[in-house]
């Protein structure tokens, strides 16, 4: 079933991180269905998308989660030597590591994205990885993505100087 | 004047090489000033902004624009010109993706001005004069246009109907993109008109390119020999190849340098740099943490690399500034 759509992060009750995470089909995502079974709590703040190997999360998927208002993306995977298709996760930490350098470099925080590797018995570890990741993503707050409007015609302008203000600078 | 279509050209944010590109048309352009009445051409041609806004809505047949969009005079050009043609072209990387000028949106308004007007070590500025978009002077007002934080693509600004891609566009796919406006047989809007598919799959060295590549790190042009046959990738060289759409006659390749990207991507990717790295990732052999971050250390700028002609038109267009040190 579509989730509804959020129109704003910030509701009466206060602001709440908003978590995309990325679990391979044979690992991690069996760990969150352990954890539910197992009736864990942990943060609800994770938006859950199963993909079927971390070697399958494009870079675009993370920032087009990003883009779209996420405030983190967790990736989770196998443990070196599980993998479904062998060096599905090795190809993800390649990945991982080089797209962290490209959304430091864009002012993302490292914080904003992380890599585990849990396994399907593993459902503790989601949950602290989980929780972890909320409380270090709260302490950094809202992502504002700096991503200016469309133009006069789709969106406002982008803000500049008043001339009033500029002739005080002048005066 | 004639009843011939009329066209117009304009430059935004851009370095004149497109203007030089039209010009590099060389006699071809003598068929297209046959076919076409050339209205605005500010480069070549002595016709002022009043005479475009004299025209009425719709009179011009395309509009061909290059550049990114950085300041306020830009966007109202775009705007006007968009009014009065049937047909916006954006016409190379910088209108396309936001082109070279766009990597400035790696940073702001802000930390550009204090490095161009305070801080660099040929500026001298005591007073610490900065832009202004109006300045009074003897009761008079002085104005300049407004400069934007974030450098844009054309279509960040208004709709455009065709992309000519290229940094510049090469002579062949300006006149085949031209030929196709002129017969009429206009292809979906919103087309790249260029062939949508990958540079590598028109590539002369092909068949040199492995079908697992397993790279130990990357390399620069400077530091190796270069092999004129051999795929570049295969030799470790960053090539933008299977992320960029062909068109150019692979002319970077022939003159044995790696492509760098200036098509912009083809249809299916949403994010040039994203698919790149994505790729990039892929042809490492690094499995363990060290090794891997060897390996990376030999791309010292994956932004400027894979992203070299498309910050702008990227899924995340510009930097945050919440840790920029200006």
């Amino acid at each position: 079933m579509p989730e509804p759509i959020e129109t704003s992060q910030e509701s009466a009750a206060g602001w709440e991180p908003r978590i995309v995470a990325f679990f391979c089909n044979w690992c991690t995502y069996l760990a969150a269905d352990l954890a539910g079974t197992s009736r864990m709590k942990y943060a609800p703040n994770a938006r859950v998308i199963r993909v079927m190997c971390s070697g399958r999360v494009d870079p675009q998927f993370v920032m087009e989660a990003f883009a779209n208002g996420a405030d983190g993306v967790l990736v989770g995977g196998c443990h070196f030597g599980d993998c479904h298709y062998q060096s599905g996760n090795h190809k993800a930490l390649r990945r991982f590591r080089l797209l962290q350098r490209v959304l430091v470099g864009m002012g993302i925080e490292e914080e904003r994205i992380r890599l585990e590797w849990i396994s399907a018995a593993e459902a503790d570890k989601l949950r602290d990885v989980m929780n972890d990741m909320v409380a270090r993503v709260t302490a950094l707050g809202p992502l504002h993505l700096e991503v200016p409007g469309e133009g006069p015609r789709e969106g406002p302008r982008e803000e500049l100087p008043e001339v009033a203000e500029l002739q005080e600078v002048t005066a | 004047m004639s009843d011939k279509p009329k066209v117009a050209f304009y430059w935004c944010s851009s370095c004149g090489g497109c203007e030089e590109a039209v010009v590099d048309l060389a006699e071809k352009i003598l068929d297209v000033v046959a076919a076409v009445d050339i209205v605005f051409w500010p480069v070549a041609l002595d016709f002022k902004k009043a005479d475009v806004e004299a025209m009425a809505d719709g009179s011009i047949l395309a509009a061909f624009v290059n550049g990114a969009v950085r300041t306020t005079e830009q966007e109202e050009m775009a705007l006007l010109l968009r009014r009065k043609a049937k047909v916006l072209v954006a016409f190379g990387s910088c209108a396309h993706l936001g082109g070279i000028p766009s990597l400035a949106n790696l940073w702001d308004r802000r930390a550009i001005f204090e490095t161009v007007y305070r801080t660099t070590p040929s500026t001298v500025n005591p007073d610490g004069v900065m832009p202004q978009v109006a300045v009074s002077h003897d009761g008079q007002w002085v104005t300049l246009p407004g400069f934007y934080n974030t450098v844009r693509a054309l279509d960040q600004v208004t709709s455009v109907d065709y992309y000519i891609p290229g940094c510049a566009p090469t002579p062949n796919v300006i006149a085949g993109a031209v030929q196709i406006l002129l017969s009429g047989e206009l292809p979906p809007r919103g087309t790249v008109l260029t062939p949508d598919v990958a540079l590598c799959e028109e590539c002369p060295r092909l068949d040199t390119k492995p079908q697992d590549l397993s790279l130990e790190r990357f390399r620069r042009p400077h530091e190796i020999l270069i092999d004129e046959d051999t795929c570049l990738l295969a030799q470790g060289l960053l090539c933008m190849g299977p992320a960029t759409r062909t068109g150019c006659g692979q002319l970077c390749i022939r003159g044995n340098m790696p492509c760098t990207g200036c098509f912009g991507p083809t249809s299916k990717v949403h994010d040039q740099g994203g698919k790149y790295l994505s790729a990039v990732a892929s042809m490492l052999s690094a499995t363990d943490e060290a090794a891997i971050g060897i390996a990376l250390d030999s791309i010292p700028d994956p932004i400027g690399t894979f992203y070299r002609y498309g910050l702008a038109g990227s899924l995340l267009r510009r930097r945050t500034m919440t840790t920029v040190d200006a």
